[in-house]
């Protein structure tokens, strides 16, 4: 069976072995027992979605889940509305909650990391503050006691009980398939590093969005059932740091980036609460879970399922997945086209750092993009890329203009990039880091294909036996080989090469020479921007002298190398003493 | 709209409550900025000692003074015991929110365990004296905790402007291996910042014990006016730490005499809102 059929197989038996448990009269005391369980696993994994896969911690999960609890209080009490038609509501305002935040927030560079979480943080105690001083609550709360509970099964903590499963289940299954989806691959790279994501093709502000609005609409249908739960709700209850906080502790026990581990570190902590209940003994409780969880994150930072995970897999050796190897070379994708720049201008504050570059590349043609430090050459790949917009000018592939586009769409039309320092996504492997480039790159293949093919990619630059290595056990020759097969995995059309000799051995150099030759016997057009004067002489068909940000010279290596200018500028003048 | 003198009076307490939340950002700033670490046990660690003030006073009656002199230094030590399994286990920003997290919970559960979650209240004969400007009264002790962050804030800007220690600090905050190639010996520093932030925290203790009534879940209540205090102060910015709180401090009390007291924690938040989106490189 495989590995997808298997834990499709296992869900569905928990959710029957589970439902059918009430069915057959379990005492209320347990049902509302493993109720909370339930809204918690579905709270902690809906929480991972964003949180977990893509790394941008939230502390406002509280706020998602209370506008739920408001929602379904509000639409029972105020408007008479039936309980279960205001689950699909709380889900949906939930969801366009954190939409309308991310659509925000997701547009700031620096909000990342620990600004996100205080961000998401205050977003709960704004919401609290508001709900508090308007009419959907007004300060004494709402009782939902006489609202009528639909009968699934006799006892009304077992309807609650079915809800809780159904939700927690389906939670659970939507965080297996979306990690292992292309949104899931595409959340993962964000996770590791967002500006290469994007640069490598995946549409990080719609995943980012996509996945908050996903997180949010759960943890609001969550809320909803849990106002029935509790059946009188308050501001202070409803927003309390409890619930942002236990959904951050639960999936960091047990693994934020696995699908299974929120549902475990929450299954871990909400039994352990259970049983400290009441009084002074909640206390002791509330601390002991606070050193565990202390001691997790000290001992055990990927959590407790990868954990559990790597010591399986050490003890039982995984064998090595076969991969059907296509043995045809890997090839373009897409007809091949020129790429020119026109007038290309770039500012940052008061340094131009480009004044007008023109400049194209043929088919099938390496040209050399050359001149001393800070003359503008990484700065015009990076608006080639789409990392940076022109000021001014344009850049055009074929018939595309690609000035203005966001960059992963240029990387999908087909252009791709090396960085000078390599930038691998630190918690994939070799493999995987090709693959999601072949994934989001010009030829949008499926995660599987694209892991296939990854593999000819390897072998073509010669990193075939290092495909399950990370990138920090690779040393610095082995990555600048892996960027370059992570950017000729998304079968380009246009390669842009940012020093990808620099720092590798006479050896070396000679390899990575044969491999851009070859690059350029498939048709592409590579840029090539490198410092090495060499094999610039050696490879290049044109070359292209920048000097502060303006075009000094173009032709033939030797002819271009030899101009007045160019020597000017990386000699120094000629005086003639008197 | 309110009378002038209501006006006057809400900027007077504004004014003084913001000290207190200044006083409490400034050892926060002051680990975030120059450690990198996140230290949500910092508003465990005050309202420790405001227990600690409240029951040296009550059970043994101890002057606050004194129990300060004790708090300081005790808690100087337990930054600094802090800060050795912090660097033991290589403890990044961000797990440090979430071990921090986890250590503010402790102490939490370990301040209701001893001292219950009731409400309790440090009465002592000052605590209710205050001095009258034209139509204003200003109360004694809250002016003092106000002068105190004042001349602690101060005093840290200066130590870390003009001392060789406050400069290696920064220097190593912007570029630890480059300042270590340059001799400077980051761990010691950073123990002894650790120690310092911890001693605030038990300065700001012993005032909150004067001045606000005591309870457990004290903890979670400042964490989202102090966190928007230190982003809005900028991080390692001890002046802007207090000139922070004092802002948000008066317009949290003009919000409470002008429109309703129930918004007034709207207006932290909608300024650290407003901040981040808008000028997110002062962090």
């Amino acid at each position: 069976m495989s590995a997808r059929g298997r834990v499709a197989a296992g869900l569905l038996v928990a959710g029957l072995a589970l439902g059918g448990l009430a069915t057959a009269g379990l005492p209320a005391f347990y049902e509302s027992f493993l109720y909370i369980i339930f809204s918690w696993i579905a709270l902690a994994t809906s929480w991972s979605l964003l949180s977990g896969y893509a790394g941008y911690f939230s502390f406002g999960h509280g706020a998602f889940f209370g506008a739920g609890m408001y929602t379904t209080a509000t639409l029972t009490t105020a408007l008479g509305l039936p309980f279960l038609a205001t689950l699909p509501v709380a889900g949906v305002l939930a969801a366009a909650l954190g939409a309308g935040i991310g659509a925000v927030v997701f547009r700031v560079k620096r909000l990342r990391g620990e600004l996100f979480g205080l961000l998401t943080l205050a977003v709960g105690f704004v919401l609290a503050t508001i709900v508090l001083n308007t009419r959907i609550d007004g300060g004494p709360g709402v009782y939902l006691s006489a609202v009528p509970l639909p009968r699934l099964l006799s006892s009304p903590t077992g309807t609650l009980y079915l809800l809780g499963l159904a939700l927690a289940l389906a939670t659970v299954a939507a965080a297996y398939v979306i990690a292992h989806s292309r949104l899931g691959l595409g959340l993962y790279a964000i996770h590791d590093d967002e500006d290469v994501a994007e640069l490598e093709g995946v549409p990080t502000l719609s995943y980012k969005l996509i996945a908050f609005a996903l997180s949010a609409g759960i943890a609001g249908v969550a809320g909803g059932i849990h106002a029935m739960y509790v059946s009188y709700v308050t501001v202070g209850e409803t927003f309390s740091i409890t619930v942002p906080l236990y959904v951050v502790l639960m999936s960091v026990l047990g693994g934020a980036r696995h699908w299974l581990g929120p549902a475990v570190g929450a299954t871990i902590i909400a039994a352990s609460l259970y049983a400290f209940t009441g009084g002074q003994q909640a206390v002791l409780g509330r601390a002991a879970v606070a050193f565990v969880l202390i001691l997790v994150i000290l001992l055990l930072p990927e959590g407790v399922v990868p954990a559990a995970l790597a010591r399986w897999r050490r003890w039982r050796p995984h064998p090595l997945e076969i991969f059907t190897t296509a043995a045809v070379t890997p090839a373009p994708a897409a007809p091949a086209v020129a790429l020119t720049c026109e007038n290309v201008w770039r500012a940052f504050g008061g340094i131009q750092a480009l004044r007008g570059v023109s400049l194209s590349v043929e088919p099938g043609e390496i040209v050399g993009l050359v001149g001393p430090n800070g003359s503008g050459k990484t700065t015009l790949i990076n608006v080639v890329s789409g990392y940076y917009a022109a000021d001014r000018g344009r850049v055009v592939l074929g018939a595309e203009v690609l000035t203005d586009r966001p960059a992963h769409e240029i990387a999908g039309l087909g252009v791709s990039r090396t960085h000078q320092i390599p930038r691998p996504f630190a918690h994939f492997t070799a493999l995987d880091n090709v693959a999601l480039a072949a994934t989001f790159g010009a030829t949008r293949l499926t995660p599987g294909q694209a892991r296939a093919e990854a593999r000819d990619w390897l072998e073509f630059t010669g990193l075939g036996r290092r495909a399950a290595a990370l990138p920090h056990e690779l040393n610095l020759h082995e990555r600048k080989f892996l960027e370059l097969a992570r950017a000729l995995a998304g079968r380009p059309r246009v390669i842009l090469l940012d020093e990808v000799l620099s720092g590798l051995n006479p050896a070396e150099i000679a390899g990575a020479v044969r491999l851009i030759q070859e690059i350029r016997g498939r048709g592409v057009a590579v840029l090539f921007v490198e410092h090495l004067m060499r094999a610039v002489l050696e490879l290049c068909d044109r070359v292209v002298v920048l000097n502060e940000g303006t075009v000094i010279a173009t032709g033939s290596p030797h002819e271009a190398m030899r101009a007045e200018r160019v020597v000017e500028v990386y000699l120094g003048k000629a005086h003639v003493v008197a | 709209m309110p009378s002038l003198t209501l006006l006057g009076q809400a900027v007077v307490s504004g004014l003084l409550a913001g000290g207190i939340y200044g006083l409490l950002a400034l050892g926060l700033s002051l680990s975030w900025g120059l450690l990198r670490l996140v230290n949500l046990a910092h508003f465990a660690l005050a309202l420790l000692g405001a227990y600690l003030t409240y029951q040296l006073g009550t059970a043994l009656h101890v002057a606050p003074w004194l129990a300060m002199l004790a708090i300081v230094p005790a808690f100087f030590v337990l930054g600094m015991g802090f800060h050795a399994v912090f660097t033991y286990f290589r403890v990044t920003e961000f797990t440090s929110l979430l071990v921090t997290f986890g250590v503010a919970v402790i102490l939490e559960s370990l301040i209701q365990w001893f001292w219950t979650a009731d409400y309790r209240r440090y009465e002592t004969a000052y605590a209710t004296a205050s001095i009258r400007v034209g139509p204003l009264f200003v109360p004694t002790l809250e002016m003092l905790a106000c002068l105190t962050a004042a001349v602690l804030a101060l005093a840290t800007w200066a130590w870390l402007r003009f001392s060789y220690v406050g400069k290696a600090l920064r220097a190593s905050a912007e570029d630890p291996a480059i300042a270590a190639a340059f001799g400077v010996n980051h761990r010691r520093q950073a123990f002894l910042l650790s120690g310092v932030s911890a001693a605030y925290a038990g300065i700001a203790g012993t005032f909150i014990a004067l001045i606000s009534t005591l309870a457990p879940s004290q903890i979670w209540a400042w964490v989202g006016v102090v966190f928007a205090v230190v982003i809005i102060g900028g991080l390692a910015n001890p002046i802007g730490a207090l000139l922070a709180g004092l802002l948000i401090g008066v317009s949290e009390s003009l919000t409470m005499a002008v429109v309703t007291p129930a918004w007034a924690p709207l207006v932290s938040f909608s300024v650290l809102i407003l901040i981040l989106i808008a000028r997110p490189d002062r962090v």
